[in-house]
């Protein structure tokens, strides 16, 4: 039995791309196999650990549980190109600094879940940094770290206005 | 702090040492430029999948593969029988250092009998992973079920049936140390404690999980394995050892770790079964364990009984302590680590903070039909401090003394080292006084129970936990590795290398999985040269590269691998000012290297630049004269002499808020003092104990590997074994004593463990510092909403 394909076309990390791909592929593999984007992790391949987290339309969703065919005509974008806009280098480099990551392995999808509070920032609360972060595991920071990362980036932005 | 430094070079102002700086790891991990096992893909890469008991004991009666390897994109299925005639042998998970233990052969797949549920039987390699899946399906297998043993305090019972045989009953070891007179002093004693706690299953759920990439190159016989490993070392000799393989024509690299915590210590079935289709196929070939292999092998920990008990003055004297374990190991012990370091561990450490001269501990290790257990961070820790931490609280209660004062007067005075412990090991450096004073300052700590009386008053329930800690770090080559038998060095080691543009190589055995050990390496050998950190870099995690070494476990990373950076710094830097002397004609000891320049003493003006000396050392070499040969690299090799560990200490103090109608419970602080000895990086060493606390919050409230009657694991999925996440978890306070070590001159002791270690025995005395009004008490963990409302009364 061959594999069943479909011919899809989508935007990855602002780049049009055509590719055939297996029907039951899902997004991340897609990334990784077929776009060498391997930023993106998989933890669990069933929506829970939040390592796949990437952003669809604007949307972050959980690649592991989109199928590369579901994305068909949508824009993709990744930890790759959120690092290639800039648009959370404030974030990146407070990552860095506050050292919000130890093995990084959860930490794109961390970083993309986070910039979601960023995009229209308003003041929250740590809790409520907490509470947003919730879906997504870390084991190695225990989290107050990356609480604090976002914490100041958020503080930051808010600021400058 | 130290009156003389053996280390002065290092105390200098601006040093390296001491001062936080950022990773260039997290510089790459933030902009997904991580490199981890299965970012690597080399061309033909075949994929493993691997068919896996469904039963927690069950005979093999027959394999057929015939069909499976007519599947599409199908190179190769193996059986455990053709793996096994691969092998030089069974896997025998025993150490000689453990009087009497013993432990069935096993080899890395199943061949006639499978002993737990998840226990690999036959490998499946194809053109992906997807492929090999498919395939697997196709593998018929005949089995028939055999009766399980799930219950560790039947496990030794007449009529529970032996799981392998030829051993005669499911005792893998037993063990029992005594100091002074335990029964003399519970005799005497004005008030006796006991009770009995118990421990669920956990497993490490490293994020990214095990995987190993096996590339064998048939004309030179070399053998390349990317995997993610912390100790590159071991597993090579393990590996090589295991197929017959030379060890040094087996390059073993680990790249970017996606976590690690003692999970990566470990070698695999499903590894060697990998390996030998790379062997047998001549091309690479990939196994990514899936988050279900891993709850179903990767190695569990923790699962343990323990019966405790403490005799007490009136006037809060600790007189005695005693414990008896029954330690529930899985089907076979780890090898080559074993799985009785737990319950040995557990027997070590409980009480240890105290000052009491009368301790007996027992413990005996079981198989069941479950995954084998080994070591998980702080092996042993969480369950010995939790036990030993609630005794004292019970005792501190019964005898009407605040748990804080009650501590007061038991820790073993700050003045009194070197000593023996209770259970007979040696304890040098510690400050469990200073710690206790530090955390009662920082928590405020009267203040903190005025408040929690006030909350009483408004019928809000919370409670204040303490947990003094002794933890085991840097194990030495005396104890049980060195004198066991294994193939894990103890001792580690470092060369530096001037290279001709002045720029600096540090390679080192210890490897780095997030800690940041590279940083800190980098930080040791900047500071002790006198070079720009940005001059320096640091290499490890590749057997072709860095001196052998034990690798990163037992927080030895700092305390093992610094001290020999340092010492091989020194003696880089030794050579450096003796060029530096003949080119100057000046003595070496009127010389400093300060920024990458050779100094006069006291002075910052460049003589010569140590890009200079690298040039000249090796192009310009006509420019010294005959006797002087350059060799601008150093290697130093560090081992502990006679100490069987370096013991560190502290205590934790935790606030939590319990709900009384639901049992949910709210974490509201946290507060670490620790004793790491000196500390390279402080921001680095408090992320460590931060994140291990995190972990051990885990396995006290949440996290436990249920099995059924049957063998079956019941939670193997992320949405099933919860762990915890940022909303429920607090902010943690640290705050480090500096008592340095005296074993080494750098004075580092470990510190990854100590959080995971004290965590669990503090919030569980938080949890039943709230319940006391109530008569509540829990003695188990994890301690889920519904323990709480059992200790209530209330369901």
């Amino acid at each position: 039995m061959s594999e069943a394909t479909m011919e899809i076309s989508l935007s990855v990390n602002g780049e049009q791309v055509a590719r055939t791909v297996p029907v039951r592929q899902h997004l991340v593999d897609f990334l990784r196999t077929e776009m060498g984007l391997t930023g993106s992790h998989l933890g669990c391949e069933h929506g829970v650990c939040g390592a796949c987290s990437v952003r669809v339309d604007g949307a972050v969703v959980r690649g592991c549980l989109m199928l590369a065919v579901q994305a068909d005509g949508a824009e993709v974008v990744t930890v790759e190109g959120l690092t290639q806009t800039g648009e959370v280098a404030d974030l990146q480099e407070n990552f860095v600094n506050r050292n919000a990551m130890q093995c990084g392995y959860c930490t794109p999808g961390m970083l993309i879940t986070a910039s979601e509070l960023l995009r229209d920032p308003k003041p929250v609360t740590r809790a409520e940094i907490r509470d947003h972060l919730s879906g997504n595991f870390c084991r190695c920071t225990g989290y107050h770290a990356i609480v604090d990362a976002v914490e100041m980036t958020l503080n930051k932005r808010l600021e400058e206005g | 702090m130290n009156k003389e430094s053996p280390a002065p070079i290092l105390d200098r102002p601006n040093s390296y040492v001491g001062r936080t700086l950022s990773r260039d790891a997290a510089k790459r991990a933030v902009a997904g430029r991580g490199r981890y096992t299965d970012d690597i893909n080399p061309a033909r890469t075949l994929h493993a999948a691997f068919v896996r008991s469904p039963y927690g004991h069950a005979k093999i009666l027959s394999v057929d593969v015939e069909e499976a390897k007519q599947q599409p994109g199908v190179a190769l299925v193996m059986t455990g029988a053709e793996l096994a005639e691969m092998c030089t042998g069974p896997w025998v998970g025993t150490l000689t250092c453990f009087d009497g233990m013993k432990s069935a052969p096993q080899y890395p797949m199943a061949v006639d009998r499978a002993c737990w549920q998840g226990e690999p039987l036959v490998m499946v390699v194809a053109s992906s992973r997807a492929a090999a899946e498919d395939a697997a399906e196709f593998v018929m297998i005949e089995y028939e079920e055999l009766p399980v043993v799930i219950d560790k305090e039947t496990a030794l019972d007449p009529d529970t049936p032996a799981i392998h045989p030829d051993l005669g009953d499911n005792l893998a070891f037993e063990k029992t140390i005594e100091t002074g007179d335990v029964d003399k002093a519970v005799a005497e004693a004005d008030i006796v404690i006991e009770d009995t706690f118990t421990f669920g299953r956990h497993t490490a759920v490293s994020l990214e999980p095990r995987a190993l990439l096996a590339e064998y190159d048939p004309g030179t016989e070399r053998l390349t394995i990317h995997t993610s490993s912390q100790c590159p070392h071991m597993v090579q000799a393990v590996f090589a050892r295991t197929l017959g393989l030379p060890e040094h024509n087996v390059r073993i690299v680990a790249p970017d770790v996606g976590g690690s915590f003692g999970l990566k210590i470990h070698t695999f079935g499903d590894e060697i079964a990998t390996i030998a289709a790379s062997v047998k196929l001549a091309r690479p070939v990939k196994f990514i364990a899936d988050r279900l292999e891993s709850f179903a092998t990767d190695i569990h920990a923790r699962e343990n009984r323990v019966r405790g008990r403490i005799a007490v003055t009136k006037d809060g004297k600790i007189t005695s302590m005693d414990i008896d374990i029954r330690s529930g190991a899985g089907a076979y012990s780890q090898y080559p680590r074993t799985s009785v370091f737990e319950a040995n561990q557990i027997l070590n450490i409980t009480g240890g903070p105290y000052a009491h001269e009368n301790y007996r501990a027992s413990t005996q290790v079981v198989y069941l039909n479950k995954v084998p257990t080994s070591q998980y961070r702080a092996v042993g820790h969480p369950i010995g401090n939790s036990v030993g931490e609630s005794l004292v609280d019970q005792a501190a209660a019964a005898c009407g003394i605040d748990p804080m004062e009650f501590r007061r007067r038991n820790v073993m005075h700050d003045d009194s080292y070197p000593r023996i412990g209770a259970a007979g090991i040696e304890m040098r450096d510690m400050s469990h006084q200073q710690c206790l004073e530090t955390l009662v300052e920082r928590m405020n700590y009267d203040a903190l129970r005025e408040e929690q009386e006030e909350f009483r008053k408004k019928g809000v329930q919370r409670g204040i936990g303490i947990a003094a800690f002794i933890k085991g770090t840097a194990p030495g080559p005396s104890g049980y590795y060195g004198a066991g038998g294994a193939p894990i060095a103890t001792q580690d080691a470092c060369t530096v290398k001037l290279e001709p543009a002045g720029g600096v190589i540090c390679m080192v055995g210890v490897t780095d999985q997030g800690q940041g050990v590279d940083t800190v390496m980098g930080q040791i050998t900047a500071a002790t040269l006198g070079v720009p950190i940005e001059s320096v870099r640091v290499i490890e995690g590749d057997t072709d590269a860095v001196p052998y070494g034990g690798g990163t476990y037992a927080s030895r990373a700092t305390a093992i691998g610094g001290e020999a950076t340092y010492q091989a710094a020194l003696k880089l830097r030794a050579e450096i000012l003796e060029i530096a002397g003949v080119l100057l004609q000046a003595a070496p000891e009127t010389l400093d290297i300060v920024e990458g320049h050779v100094v006069d003493k006291g002075d910052t003006v460049s003589r010569i630049s140590l890009a200079e000396i690298g040039r000249i050392g090796h192009f310009q070499v006509f420019e010294l004269p005959n006797h002087v040969q350059p060799t601008l690299s150093a290697t130093h090799r560090f081992r502990l002499r006679d100490a069987l560990y370096i013991f560190t200490n502290g205590i934790q103090g935790a606030y939590v808020e319990v709900d009384i109608d639901t049992g949910f419970l709210k974490l509201l602080n946290h507060w670490v003092v620790e004793d790491c000895g000196r500390v390279i990086n402080p921001q680095l060493a408090d992320e460590q104990v931060r994140g291990g606390c995190v972990q051990g919050l885990g396995g006290a409230l949440y996290e436990e590997c249920v099995y059924d009657a049957a063998g079956q694991l019941q939670n193997a999925t992320l949405a099933d074994y919860l762990t915890p996440m940022a909303g429920e978890m607090p902010d943690i306070e640290v705050a480090h004593i500096q008592t340095h070590t005296g074993v080494s001159e750098l004075g580092a002791k470990g510190v990854g463990e100590s959080g995971t270690g004290a965590a669990p025995a503090v919030v569980m005395n938080a949890v039943n510092d709230a319940l006391r009004p109530f008569g509540g008490k829990i003695s188990s963990q994890p301690m889920s909403p519904e323990t709480i409302l059992k200790a209530l009364g209330k369901v």
